[in-house]
């Protein structure tokens, strides 16, 4: 990762001075969302790409630390940053529970049973009408506040949803280099090898599960305090879908895979929004989904590892290549 | 004694896979267990390890039971194993394949690792030096870098070997090390065993190569359909009645 270090400044360039060009509020909007579906789909990179476990679930945990933000500030009259840390604590927690019985599922019974809590949860999202406000949501979410500083303009948001996806990247950065990121690797290339070699391959899984809850529930917070408004409906089964689809088309277990997954996913998502019904007149947001898996099908034949694959090869050779 | 079995038995449906199996392996011995395939030979292995649970039957490893433990845990007390089909990381180099092996000898947990915690990156050096001294043992310094499954077979198999050692086992369960090799990569393995033992290393070893056997062999068990049907030095197997018609059938059918 050394050879990337003029790559990570350039990026890191690019981010700071994006917004200085555009002046757009939806522009900005979108560069957001990206942003904030990229921590989630990091954390979903090493549970899928490392720990090799699928979850059709995360949407869940995204939901919960927006609604964990969304309770404590509004009922509560909680301090922003307390409940901020919260959000990442409650999913996590919860990951911790789900994760034990969960995890001994393989494949598709483990996609089976991550699909079913995230729709059970959703549905306490809408039935829960007492701590959630139901179907209609919950507003009045104050803006995040650090010290004296508050995130009431889509530019400084901007700013502090990209600096936590570097420092969220540069963690795992480390964990994928550290003893613990071999171990993952490990898991998912023999789990039989992995636990002659000494690793607990049930419990590495559960604390990338843990992990990867983790930051969907930081994900979650920081929307809660972007929108400053929460409602069941973005954390349904076809959000976690697209977690999955993104961390897929970024390509599993490669370090730019999340945000070009994301980036891809979502923007190709608004320009759909606009070209779609200049086609067919009337059509709404379900024919979204037709093109997604088009594309999901054309990246699977060109290219199956994913187009973080493509940023590799300025790094490494693959094995076959090697051969 | 290193490892105390007694007594033990696995029955897979109808098909009995283990019966009755005794045998202890000592401090610095290679003990062989050898017999027609469908001995139950892995399935020893498999049961040490706790890759499967016996029906009946004692083990004891370094004076503590190992029934009912994982896998990992089992590692972590000094006995690893190897496997027949090999198991490398295949993806991953052949450094961070020892290095992998070598987890155990390492502190640094999930979030010290994210942090890039104080001493983990020592740690890390340490371990690389380490593994990197295994490699040189089997030959493999020079293609440290390349992936494992780019390896040519035999170089697999010594790799996958340099692994099971890179935690530093008390006892290392080899199955069918040789397979595979052609006849200067099994001299190899024979010196490489060797070695092993000179360095204190106690072997379990599954193995149809017989030459090896009775090269590295201290003391053999001879398995048929499950059963132990002798036990002794090799030479006292090689001499062995039972044995030998087992291996080559029946006197009077030969005619």
């Amino acid at each position: 990762m050394k050879k990337n270090i003029a790559l990570w400044i350039i990026l890191i360039l690019v981010f700071t001075a994006i917004p200085l060009f555009i002046k757009s509020n939806y522009l900005l909007g979108v560069l957001i969302v990206i942003g904030l579906y990229t921590i989630i789909v990091i954390g979903l990179g090493i549970l899928m790409g490392y720990a090799g476990q699928m979850s059709l679930g995360h949407a869940a945990f995204f939901g919960m630390g927006g609604y964990t933000v969304a309770v404590l500030t509004t009922t509560y009259q909680w301090p922003t940053v307390p409940a901020l840390i919260a959000s990442l604590i409650l999913p996590g927690l919860v990951a911790a529970i789900i994760g034990g019985p969960t995890l001994k599922l393989k494949e598709l019974y483990l996609a089976l049973a991550t699909l079913a809590f995230g729709i059970l949860v959703h549905i306490l999202f809408n039935e829960l009408k007492g701590v959630t406000g139901g179907p209609s949501g919950m507003s009045g979410i104050p803006y995040l506040s650090v010290g004296g500083l508050v995130f009431d303009r889509d530019i400084k948001f901007y700013y502090l949803v990209w600096a936590t996806v570097l420092l969220v990247s540069l963690g795992v950065n480390n964990l994928i280099n550290s003893r613990m990121g071999r171990a993952l690797k490990a898991v998912r290339e023999s789990e039989h090898a992995s636990e002659t070699s000494g690793i607990d391959t049930a419990g590495l899984k559960l604390q990338a599960f843990i992990f990867s809850a983790v930051l969907a529930g930081l994900a979650g917070g920081l929307y809660a305090y972007y929108v400053t408004f929460i409602s069941p409906s973005p954390f349904g089964f076809h959000t976690s879908i697209q977690f999955v689809l993104m961390a897929v088309l970024g390509g599993l277990g490669t370090f730019w895979g999340p945000l070009l997954g994301a980036g891809l996913v979502v923007a190709l998502g608004e320009v759909l929004r606009w070209a779609v019904p200049l086609v067919i007149p009337g059509a709404g947001g379900e024919y979204q989904i037709i093109f997604f898996g088009l594309i999901l099908m054309l990246v699977m034949i060109i290219k199956p590892e994913g187009l973080g694959a493509v940023m590799n090869l300025f790094s490494k050779p693959s094995v076959e290549e090697v051969k | 004694m290193l490892l105390e079995i007694s007594g033990l038995n696995k029955h897979f449906g109808g098909v009995t896979a283990v019966k009755d199996i005794s045998f202890s392996v000592g401090e610095g011995e290679i003990f062989a267990l050898i017999g027609p395939n469908g001995a139950g030979k892995t399935t020893v292995f498999n049961l040490i390890t706790g890759m499967l649970e016996p029906d009946t039957g004692s083990m004891v490893f370094m004076g503590k039971p190992l029934q009912g433990m994982k896998t990992h845990r089992i590692a972590a007390m000094g006995l690893t194993r190897t496997f027949q089909n090999l198991q490398l990381f295949g993806n991953m180099s052949v450094l961070d394949n020892v290095m992998a092996g070598a987890h155990l000898k390492g502190k640094t947990g999930f979030l010290k690792s994210i942090a890039r915690w104080p001493g983990s990156a020592a740690e890390n050096k340490r371990i690389e030096k380490e593994a990197l001294k295994l490699l040189a043992e089997v030959g493999l310094e020079g293609q440290a870098g390349l992936p494992a499954a780019a390896l040519p077979f035999g170089q697999q198999r010594l790799l996958e070997i340099a692994r099971s050692m890179a935690s530093n086992p008390r006892l290392v369960l080899l199955d069918e090390p040789a397979a595979g090799l052609n006849s200067a990569e099994t001299k190899t393995l024979a010196v490489y065993l060797k070695q092993l033992r000179e360095q204190g290393k106690s072997m379990v070893l599954v193995e149809h190569d017989m030459d090896t056997v009775m090269e590295v062999a201290d003391r053999i068990m001879v398995l048929n359909f499950g059963e132990a049907l002798a036990e002794g030095t090799p030479e006292a197997i090689q001499a062995n009645p039972k044995v030998i018609k087992a291996y080559l059938g029946e006197d009077d059918q030969v005619a």
